[in-house]
């Protein structure tokens, strides 16, 4: 492969240095009708070309793209971006083909006159209230969308979950019995308490400290997030999630699980996938890839960005109580270390 | 002016120069130079990404200590991507093309001698070439150059404890920027001041050729927005040395809580963004400027809609200034805002739908002349498009949250800003080299250049919007830990192998370059058959650009293929000639324009 590669380069610079010594040799600085006419049929044979490489992405490529979305919140997001998504293609690919088209159409010659037309308030007057009208409708349902995720007042059942992000990895806490999380900042980090929690805020008794993420199907999650060094993001691509984590403020995201991670795994899109990635990494004599959620550092933080992610286990409420009963609240942890 | 000739020598005619003309030439080539050095840097993390797990020796012997075995080190991809990220938008796309095309055409095309201040104009150059130096001395840092990003935002860029190349490497990125924002300032209130008080007779500021709008409107949102990102420079800076807290707060690192309390990384990030996002204006309308001159006379035909080509500019430059909160959507900032800023970002789409409906109206018809820079154009509309509509995407905010951050705006943004800019500028080097070098460019090695770097740049750009709707965050150094990942490995490859394709083509266009200057036919006075009024100027570079006095306008620029009966394309033209020159006087039966 790699001598392949290496060939190929010699190959590429050898041609190009010949050809450019053969090149200048050819006088010749202004296109003529002869270039016109050759030019103006290789903007056809472009055209071919990227008509070809986007229809090509668009169907073949399809099955590398993130599954539905697996939180409640995120089924409009997915409906706005394929409306979204439907309509800048049909603009694409009408447009390109004006640009090549004409380029080709009008390519120039002796015989050509060119038509004088400098302007045409009716023409100018519908190509600025279409795409206005197209936008009003775009940023309506944007907008609606937007408060609709962002919008965290009024959740009172929601699980309170912050999540902690650090050089480099990521922990979580939860609030405990009274869903309420204790007051964190840096200046408490000590020993076990990594999250640097204020023990003498009594909310802070019986929250539990994790390093693995569950989430109960079908509850609301209030996420905060924290981090004690660098600007972090917490990016769920498969909740449609996505917050940055910022050294000295809390902020928040909330979204409602849809799907457990066992459901997930059975869904078409995760199938195929699935089978996709587990071709190569049996060719290569890889573990097998079996679906889970995960939550990626998603805003440079240094050298080991690249590998900074979190699990996340989406399972049936009854499932998640048992799970979150057995992890120790920080009380204990805390006495326990002493 | 003109009659007062001063005595040169080697240093003042080649060096030290105030001839506006000289200047450009400056500009381009320091433009180039590190343009070849940013692109070099994108071919190495480009192998990177597609062979992580394989030595080159490539990366052995130009990353030296930042690499083992041949395979880089993860601090040193993210210095590279960094650093070609701030060299491109800032050294070439901004000093290279705004600084040449500027500093060639403003005098040229408004009929002037010179810039209104020659002196501040060669001061402005080599502001610019020290800011070069400071930044290539930066990659010899030990330990390594700045590599927070090209947006450094802190607390990363303020920590050396948080990356190595935050510490040597990011002071000189920062004094690198702080003379360069000097040096952009002052061109910028060079070319502001000489587009109002130095036109010519008749050269209405309605009768400028586009290119001279675009220059203008550009230097403007320069002089707004530049000084905000040299505060932010120098709080950055203040934070950095002196122990402030502009930016910093509640921070545990390498085992120790720092005395930071109070600061916002947010804060920094709406500074940097007040510049951030104008910045990709000021690097596109040069080139939507270049462009419409170009378009319309090779098609022989005026410009489409001039007056509100005109407004678009003025519309997308106010706009821009008002939009940077879409970069932030994710910041935390309060939702709100990000429902303003959604708004007006998307209010944006309506100029620029404006100028893409009326390049290609400005085709319809047309009688294509199809040369280098032509095509060079045609590119740019069509890249413009392509990128254009997927920032429908980004620019909504509920949409963004799932794609921030992603290959998704990485192939956004290279496409609409990068490849649109670099062709704009290719275009213009094509078209104005005549009037650069007295001599003309191969067109066959011009042709080959453009094909092969548009068919490579949607091979790079297109494929890359999929692999981040898969998901995958940019900036990373390799794939390999996530297995979600596994399977956009084989399309890192294809975009890798465009990538260096597309790349080494570029030497066609630099070999055609410094051969043409030397060996290239000689050029005409006016080989595209143009209206403006640099082509009136004679061949040879005189001091003063016109021998004699200065010339008279008395039309628009753009009367190409004007005929006797306006109702009647197949009439005779006006003039005789399918072309006529600012300076023609205005014949009894025309409308004055």
């Amino acid at each position: 492969m790699l001598a392949l590669f290496y060939i190929f380069i010699g190959v590429a610079i050898g041609v190009s240095v010949w050809q450019i010594t053969r090149i200048m040799d050819f006088r010749g600085s202004i296109a003529n009708d002869k270039d016109n006419a050759a030019h103006g049929k290789y903007a056809i044979v472009f055209l071919a070309f990227l008509y070809a490489m986007m229809i090509y992405c668009l169907i073949f490529l399809n099955v590398i793209m993130l599954p539905e979305s697996a939180s409640i919140e995120g089924e409009h997001d997915d409906r706005l971006f394929n409306i979204t998504f439907w309509l800048i293609g049909v603009v694409q690919f009408f447009m390109q083909f004006l640009i090549f088209y004409f380029t080709f159409k009008y390519r120039g010659s002796k015989d050509r006159k060119a038509k004088f037309y400098a302007d045409s308030h009716k023409l100018e007057f519908i190509w600025t209230v279409t795409p206005a009208i197209v936008l009003v409708g775009l940023v309506g349902y944007g907008l609606w969308q937007w408060n609709n995720v962002m919008d965290l007042s009024n959740e009172d059942d929601a699980i309170a979950i912050e999540v902690y992000a650090q050089q480099f990895n990521w922990k979580a806490r939860y609030a405990g019995v009274d869903n309420t999380l204790g007051y964190g900042n840096v200046n408490f980090i000590k020993g076990i308490n990594t999250m640097g929690v204020d023990m003498r805020d009594k909310n802070s008794a019986d929250d539990k400290q994790v390093t693995e993420l569950y989430l109960p199907k079908g509850r609301k999650i209030h996420f905060k997030f924290r981090s004690q060094d660098v600007l972090h993001s917490a990016y769920m691509p498969h909740f449609r999630a996505q917050m940055n984590c910022v050294p000295g403020m809390v902020t928040e995201f909330g979204f409602t699980p849809k799907y457990t991670t066992e459901e997930m795994r059975e869904q078409p899109e995760v199938i195929a996938k699935s089978i996709g990635i587990n071709k190569i990494r049996r060719a290569r004599g890889d573990d097998p890839y079996i679906f889970n959620y995960l939550l990626l550092c998603n805003k440079i933080c240094g050298a080991s960005h690249y590998n900074m992610q979190f699990k996340i286990t989406v399972v049936e409420q009854d499932e998640y109580d048992t799970w979150l009963s057995e992890q120790p609240t920080l009380t204990e942890v805390i006495s326990k270390y002493k | 002016m003109s009659d007062h000739h001063h005595k040169e020598t080697f240093v003042t005619k080649y060096i030290f120069s105030q001839d506006h003309k000289m200047i450009s030439k400056q500009f381009l080539v320091t433009g180039m130079f590190m343009g070849i050095i940013a692109v070099l840097m994108s071919m190495l993390f480009r192998l990177q990404l597609a062979w992580p797990d394989t030595s080159f020796s490539v990366v052995e012997a130009f990353l030296g200590s930042h690499q083992t075995d041949g395979i880089m080190d993860p601090d040193i991809y993210l210095a590279l991507v960094t650093i070609h990220g701030t060299i491109m938008v800032f050294f070439v796309l901004t000093a290279g093309l705004s600084g040449t095309f500027s500093n060639l055409l403003i005098p040229l095309q408004i009929g002037a001698r010179d810039m209104a201040s020659g002196f501040l104009n060669m001061v402005s150059y080599w502001l610019f070439f020290l800011s070069s130096i400071v930044m290539l001395i930066s990659l010899f840092v030990e330990a390594g150059p700045a590599a927070a990003g090209w947006t450094v935002y802190p607390p990363l860029s303020a920590l050396p404890q948080a990356i190595p190349g935050s510490g040597t490497g990011m002071t000189l990125w920062l004094v690198s920027m702080a003379i360069f924002i000097a040096s952009s300032l002052i061109g910028a209130l060079n070319y502001i001041v000489t587009v109002l008080n130095l036109r010519t007779k008749g050269m209405k500021m309605t009768r400028l050729p586009l290119t001279i709008w675009a220059f203008f409107v550009t230097a403007i949102i320069g002089v707004v927005s530049f000084p905000v990102l040299l505060s932010a420079s120098l709080l950055l800076i203040f934070d950095r040395s002196f122990g402030t807290s502009f930016f910093l707060s509640d921070i545990f690192i390498a085992g120790e809580v720092l005395h930071y309390q109070g600061g916002s990384p947010v804060l920094f990030e709406h500074l940097f963004w007040f510049l951030g996002h104008p910045e990709v204006y000021i690097v596109l309308l040069p080139a939507l400027g270049i462009t419409s001159e170009i378009i319309s006379t090779n098609s022989r035909k005026p410009i489409f809609g001039y007056r509100a080509m005109i407004g678009s500019i003025l519309a997308i430059a106010f706009l821009s200034t008002i939009v940077w909160g879409h970069h932030m959507f994710v910041s935390g900032m309060n939702p709100f805002l990000g429902s303003v800023f959604t708004f007006t970002t998307l209010l944006i789409a309506i100029p620029s739908a404006v100028k893409a409906f009326n390049y290609v109206t400005t085709l319809w018809k047309g009688n294509l002349q199809l040369n280098p820079a032509m095509l060079f154009s045609i590119g740019l509309v069509s890249t413009f498009v392509t990128g254009g509509l997927t920032g429908l995407v980004l620019g909504d905010s509920a949409l963004d949250i799932n794609i921030h951050d992603t290959y998704f705006v990485v192939a956004h943004f290279h496409l609409v800003m990068g490849v649109s800019a670099i062709f704009g500028m290719y275009a213009g080097i094509y078209h104005w080299f005549p009037k650069m070098y007295g001599r003309m460019m191969n067109k066959t090695l011009g042709y080959w250049h453009f094909w092969i770097t548009i068919v490579c740049a949607y091979g790079v750009f297109w494929p890359m919007h999929f692999i981040g709707l898969a998901g995958l965050p940019r900036r990373y150094y390799t794939n390999t830990n996530f297995p979600m990942f596994d399977d956009l490995a084989d399309i890192n490859i294809v975009i890798t192998l465009f990538a260096l394709v597309g790349g080494i083509a570029q030497i066609f266009f630099i070999a055609n370059f410094f051969i043409s200057m030397y060996r290239g036919e000689k050029a005409t006075q006016n080989p595209w058959k143009s209206n403006t009024l640099e082509w009136t100027t004679p061949v040879e570079h005189v001091h003063g650009n016109w021998p004699g006095r200065l010339p008279e306008v008395h039309r628009w620029a753009y009367d190409y293929s004007k005929r006797v009966d306006p109702n009647d394309d197949d009439s005779d033209y006006l003039h005789g000639q399918d072309f006529v020159l600012q300076t023609t006087p205005l014949l009894e039966l025309e409308e004055p324009s």
